[in-house]
Formats: C-alpha cells, structure tokens, sequence
C-alpha cells in the first residue's frame, strides 16, 4: 500500500468522527458532504472507478441536499 | 430508557463487540493479498462469455442480476414510501394557500450561478446519457448515469427559475420513467425465462466480440431501464421534498400562486 | 499483525463512532447522517478485502483480460448499495419532517409515544 493510500483511509477516519462530533445539523452537513467527496477519492484510490462515480454524484451533491432541504422545512415550521 | 443508562449500557456492549469483531479479521488476509477464487474465476471469463469489458457491470446485471432486483425494489418502495409520507392532505393544503405571501424573503439569484447552472444543464443530459449507455464497456452503468440525470432538474431549478421547474418537470413524467425501469427489469427477465429457460437468462445476441455499445446481451437493456428507474426515483424525491419545503403545489393546473 | 490489518481497524473505529453517535444524539437529522457514517464503515471493509496490491480495476478496455485485477464482486455490492442508501435517508428524512410537523421537536428523548 503507498502514501497516497494511507492517507485517504486515515483523513476517512477523521472525517467519520469529525461529522459524528459535530452537533449541529446545519454544520454538519457541509462535513457530511466533504466526507462523501473524501470517501470517492478512496475508491477511486483503491481502483474502483465504478464506484467513485455514483459516490461523487450521491454524497456530496444528492444527501446534502435532502438533508437541507429538511431542515429549510422544519426552521420554516418553527418559525 | 434514560438517556444515562442509554449511555452506560453503549459502553460495554460496544467493547464486547469490538472484541468479536477484531477477533474475526484476524482470519482475513492481509490487505493487498486477496486470495479468494471467484473474481479471479470473473475476470478470466467474463469478457469472453458476455463480450463485456466492464466486469463490474457485468456482475452487476448478469451474473448477479437478481439481488440488482431486489436492491431496485427497495429503491421504488422508499421512492413510494417518502412520497406517501410527504403528501398534502386536503385540509393541509387549504391553510397552505392562505400563509403563502407571508412575505419570505428571497434572496436575488446571482449572474454567475444562473450562468454556471443554465450551461452546465444540457452537457450533463449528455453525459448522463453516454454513461449509461456505454455500462458495459467502461465505468458506467444505470446507477451512476441515472443519479448524473437525476440532477439536471435540480440545476434547472438553482438557476432561479421556478416556473421553468415546473414546466420541465411534472410529476407524470418521472412516474412513467420509475414504471418503465423496474417493470422493464421484469419484463427482460420473464423473457429470459421463456426464450432461455431461467429467470434473468441472457438471451439477446451478444453482439460482436471487440465490444461495441449492443454488445452484451441483456446488459445494455437492463442498464437503460435502471438508469430509467433511478432517474425517475430521484426526481420524485427532489419534487416531494422542494414542495414540502417552499410550501407550493408543483403539480400542475390548479398551481399555488 | 497491526501492520498488515489496520485498515479493518479503521472500519471497525467508524462503526463505533456511527453507533456512538446515534446512541447519544439529541437531533434526529443529526442522527440520520450518523446512520450513514455507519453505513460507509461498511464501504471501507469492502474495499480493503477486495484490494489486490499493484492490480489495476477489472476493466479490460484496452488491456488484456489476463492482467492481475482487484476484485469485481464487492464493487458490484457496493455500487448498488451507494444510490439505495441515499434513496433510505430520504424516507428516514420524511419521518423526520413529520415527527417534527406532529410534535414539534426534533429531540429523540422527548417523543414518547410507547410508554417506556
């Protein structure tokens, strides 16, 4: 395994726990789609091309988004 | 249960479980030796058996067919499921017409986003198109072109134009793309069932040997239908959830404003 | 041995953390994406069992079929299990939005509807 494998499954680690220990919703979804982007470049890494295609377009463009727009929808019922 | 004894009783149970777990890589090898005979076995036949040089697209929706039906199964029972749960009840939606102009305020769209999103939107129908149709020859396939497709109508929709959103995109449309996905997957396979003898046979002529975009078989029509089925699973999602958020009927004749 | 299986170790570390995190939440949109935390631990064990050292990806395109490849089948699982997951957190979502519509808050110890 070379350096740049290493890396991407450390910075993976990370990522996991950085997007679990952050409390907030809305500041948690801009980890949750850093570590989607993070999560494609390991795929990619490890020569699964199939894979790191459906990831980039699913997690940091599709799940973030549904993510927002329910919390756009239950700050719009609180207010 | 309290969260205190939640928290407590996560602690122990946690660790047992990482003992099991640890326990049991201990048995598989190392990473960078995969020893395991079935890809080897794939990679060796794959591309003489189904002219396809994409094993992975092959594995997905012929050697493995069936268990791709079953996870587009559980991809249109939740499509279902979050638009029955997000549907607006009659006496919803009366209220919903009265505190509509309450006055939100929207922030202007800028030049450069409405510009990005407006020239971006046709390059990606085409590329989402080229990736599913070329599933068996390279990285590709309906999963990853349908979910490119799929957020066409959102760039539409980012680039300020909630009119356009509405005329591109009614809801009948993505209805009859889901439809046409998952029942073409049956459909192909019960014609493999009657012309070839079982389920999810491969009994479309295989095409030439050097891979072509109609080589393969049944795998180039079951990625369209899925690619289909994604598309329409997505876009029903994005129209379920923007019309819970901004509180609009996207439907169609009798609209909001 | 830690050299040669850490990268299990890594998967295993994000398993706890997603478990963690839904144990101890206080949000359930803050829940949700930990239950997808968890759901990339399992990614990362895939990828690593199925990873060849000095392979390439099981495309032979241009090259010859007989060029040492990683794994095709866990790509084949993990491919499909991508897009469902994104598909599950919509539904789990949509509950979400209406626990909130029905009770007003977000906060899993608060919501008592079986009387426990």
């Amino acid at each position: 395994m070379d350096a740049l494998q290493i890396l991407v499954l450390i910075l993976a680690g990370i990522g996991g726990t950085a997007v679990v220990l952050t409390r907030r919703p809305v500041d948690q979804v801009i980890g949750l789609s850093f570590y989607g982007l993070i999560l494609a470049l390991m795929f990619f890494v490890f020569q699964a091309p199939d894979v790191a295609l459906s990831q980039i377009a699913i997690g940091a463009v599709a799940l973030p988004l549904m993510v927002m727009l329910a919390l756009a929808k239950v700050r719009r019922d609180e207010e | 249960m309290s969260r205190r004894l939640r928290s407590l009783l996560f602690v122990p149970l946690a660790a047992a479980f990482l003992v099991l777990f640890l326990s049991a890589t201990v048995g598989i090898p190392a990473v960078g030796n995969y020893r395991g005979p079935y890809g080897d076995v794939l990679n060796a036949v794959a591309v003489k058996e189904r002219h396809s040089t994409d094993v992975v697209t092959a594995v997905n929706f012929d050697y493995r067919g069936f268990d791709t039906l079953g996870e587009e199964s559980i991809l249109f029972i939740s499509v279902i499921g979050a638009t029955v749960l997000l549907r607006q009840r009659p006496d919803e939606i009366k209220e919903k017409d009265k505190e509509e102009d309450d006055g939100r305020h929207v922030p202007k769209i800028s030049d450069a986003v409405r510009l990005l999103c407006l020239a971006l939107a046709a390059p990606a129908v085409l590329f989402g198109i080229y990736v599913v149709t070329h599933g068996q020859l390279t990285p590709g396939g309906g999963f990853q072109g349908g979910v490119i497709l799929a957020t066409v109508p959102l760039l539409v929709y980012l680039a300020g134009d909630l009119r356009t959103f509405q005329k591109t995109t009614p809801r009948i449309l993505p209805e009859i793309a889901e439809c046409i996905g998952v029942g073409g997957y049956i459909l192909i396979g019960v014609a493999g069932l009657i012309w070839g003898g079982s389920f999810l046979q491969n009994v479309v002529p295989l095409g030439p040997e050097d891979a072509k975009v109609y080589s393969g078989g049944t795998i180039p029509l079951i990625s369209v239908a899925t690619g289909l089925a994604v598309t329409g699973g997505f876009v029903l999602l994005l129209i379920a959830f923007l019309e819970e958020t901004l509180q609009l009927r996207l439907k169609g004749k009798r609209g909001s404003k | 041995m830690i050299a040669t299986h850490w990268p299990y170790g890594i998967a295993a570390w994000l398993f706890m953390m997603g478990l963690y995190g839904i144990v101890t939440s206080r949000n359930y949109v803050h829940l949700i994406m930990c239950i997808a935390v968890l759901q990339s631990s399992t990614y990362v064990l895939l990828i690593t069992i199925g990873y060849r050292s000095g392979a390439t990806s099981p495309i032979f395109a241009k090259i010859s079929p007989d060029t040492p490849a990683v794994d095709p089948i866990v790509q084949a699982l993990m491919l499909t299990d991508v897009v469902v997951e994104a598909v599950v957190m919509a539904l789990l979502l949509s509950l979400a939005m209406q626990i909130h519509q029905r009770t007003g808050t977000l906060d899993p110890d608060k919501i008592r509807f079986l009387k426990w």
